[in-house]
């Protein structure tokens, strides 16, 4: 029999050892995906992968226009979704700050952060594909926007409010009119946290897959037309990758790997502009 | 002026989403009407003769939501607890870190590797010996029965699990960090544990603020798409075993979206799609609610 004291210390010993596996297990699973698209992906990237198009299966080829299309794409979603994205969060940070529509707002921009992006496909397909005719760039670009939308109003409403309220209040006393106040002085104090937020808007959408799928579709061919089906690297990933072609899932595993490395290198960068922000405000 | 273009641009944010509500439940207006409530639990799923019932996808994104979580609050739990508490000082930025990447991979990464890595791993080493062993017991023998596919219901929300864990456990450690020190130190006072300080005394303080972070994870399982459809297997019928292919609401849109021809059988997958919006909006709501509720409590507090 244990004493009360051995069997407490036994319990903690074991949920700690427990929390410990645990954490163990997420860095495992995270370097299991990592070692794999490293060691699947490394052996496609060759100089051949940016100046070739999407080949025909048994045909040697790139994914050079779809690297272009999902440039496209993204810097499209990024200047359209962005620039509204900033004006709200302004709203919500400098005008309206605690009244019931800002908490109304803040809702609805919640919902929209967490509506499953193949919704927002669908919702694009319905407004801009059935009425157009036909898939084209201009409804993938706008299906992106509407999901950098939310995450820029977050950040921007964040980053905002870390402005001290001491430089408003200065600024005013000099006679400045509040669009002055906040253009001028609190966007230029604040504007290293709110760039940090449009790159992670930036990282979220270069790898959506769902709002792509019925928007900006997928092209074979080299295309940098916004009125016709786009080829993007995430759509092109997902039609090599679930057909039976092997070159094609060598194409498939270096697009993954060339998109996981941008999107992990913005988030590090992301972040870490960020905690350097949090420290020294 | 400025301040008229910023609210115009909030008004925007607002629009959009009553816009996507609206056009939602236009596109799912025929089907609704055609079959009814009956769409929610009716199970044949058959484009040749018009007939269409939700209930194969819904209860497949139920079950492999339900699953994820189960899966991964006490993984999450566990990181919460090594980062915040057990961790050295010089770890816990590194480790954090590395559990935030988790969420930053794009999920059709996950799909990729899950059909390719993942799951030939998983149908060769622990599918037969799963099924084999749980062979025979009532419940458990049915839930694990079949050929080892390495594809299916099981497979998908193994997955999914892994992907919201980062999620869950950023907002546990959020509300971990609301607790008043006192209280804590005070529990160490008295001689207690780290384990038991952790679980008699931080966990029922935070426990509003912790639902509301797996409600947060739940919101996200059930939108999931892409790496849902790459092992899922795809196939509309309700199997009691978890090793059998199935689909979920947002596979069958990634699947058959493109290819619906005829109003019914598009405007049926639009009456998903709704379903969908409308479930994830209700987890939603009652995250922030809670989380809400827990801030305004830790507000009150001293310390």
């Amino acid at each position: 029999m244990l004493t009360i004291y051995a069997r407490r210390r036994l319990t903690n010993i074991i949920a700690l050892t427990l929390s410990m596996i645990a954490t163990i297990s997420g860095l495992f699973w995270l370097s299991w995906l990592l070692w794999t698209l490293l060691s699947a992906g490394i052996a496609g990237i060759n100089p051949a992968l940016f100046t070739q198009i999407t080949p025909p299966p048994g045909s040697d080829g790139g994914l050079s226009n779809a690297i272009v299309g999902s440039l496209i794409l993204t810097v499209g979603g990024v200047v359209i979704g962005a620039p509204i994205g900033i004006l709200a969060g302004t709203y919500l940070a400098e005008f309206s700050r605690e009244s019931k529509i800002a908490h109304v707002v803040r809702f609805i921009n919640d919902v929209l952060l967490s509506a499953p992006s193949i919704i927002i496909g669908v919702f694009v397909y319905e407004l801009v594909v059935v009425n157009s005719g036909h898939f084209s760039a201009w409804a993938g670009i706008l299906a992106l926007a509407f999901i950098v939308l939310p995450v820029v109003v977050r950040t921007t409403e964040d980053m905002l409010r870390l402005v001290p309220n001491t430089m408003r209040e200065a600024a005013a006393a000099l006679g400045a009119p509040q669009w002055k106040v906040t253009m001028m002085i609190v966007y230029r104090a604040a504007r290293t946290g709110i760039l940090t937020g449009i790159l992670l808007a930036v990282a979220r959408i270069s790898g959506e897959t769902a709002p792509l799928l019925f928007t900006a579709l997928n092209n074979q061919f080299w295309t940098t037309s916004l009125s016709q089906p786009i080829a993007n690297l995430p759509n092109v990933i997902f039609q090599f990758a679930m057909s039976p072609y092997e070159d094609w899932h060598r194409l498939a595993w270096a697009g993954a790997l060339l998109i996981t490395a941008a999107v992990l290198i913005l988030n590090i960068v992301a972040h870490s502009v960020l905690r350097h922000k949090q420290h020294s405000n | 002026m400025f301040r008229n273009l910023t609210r115009l641009a909030a008004g925007l944010t607002f629009l959009i989403v009553i816009a996507i509500l609206i056009s939602l439940a236009y596109g799912a207006a025929p089907a609704l009407h055609k079959f009814g409530l009956g769409f929610l639990y009716n199970t044949h799923w058959n484009p040749v003769t018009e007939q269409f019932g939700g209930a194969p996808a819904i209860m497949g994104t139920l079950i492999t939501s339900f699953l994820a979580l189960l899966f991964a609050v006490p993984l999450s739990f566990g990181i919460a607890l090594y980062i915040n508490e057990l961790a050295p000082t010089w770890l816990k930025r590194p480790i954090s870190t590395a559990i935030e990447l988790l969420a930053a991979i794009p999920s059709i990464i996950y799909g990729m590797w899950g059909l390719f890595v993942f799951a030939p791993w998983f149908a060769d080493n622990i599918q037969p010996w799963v099924t084999e062993h749980t062979s025979g017991i009532p419940i458990l023998g049915a839930l694990f029965d079949g050929p080892p596919m390495g594809i299916g219901m099981f497979t998908a929300s193994l997955i999914l699990a892994i992907m919201i864990t980062p999620f869950i456990t950023a907002i546990m450690r959020e509300v971990f960090g609301l607790v008043p020190s006192v209280l804590k130190e005070s529990a160490y006072g008295l001689g207690a544990t780290t384990w038991e300080v952790s679980w008699n005394v931080v966990l029922p303080y935070t426990r509003i603020g912790v639902v509301g972070g797996i409600m947060l994870g739940l919101g996200r399982a059930l939108g999931e798409t892409m790496a849902v459809t790459f092992v899922i297997g795809n196939a509309h019928n309700i199997s009691a075993s978890l090793f059998m292919p199935g689909g979920t609401i947002s596979s069958t849109l990634a699947n058959e979206f493109t290819e619906a021809v005829g109003d019914v059988y598009t405007s049926s997958l639009f009456a998903l799609g709704m379903v969908l919006f409308l479930v994830t909006f209700v987890v939603l709501a009652f995250s922030r609610l809670l989380i809400l509720r827990l801030e305004k409590k830790a507000s009150r507090a001293p310390g």
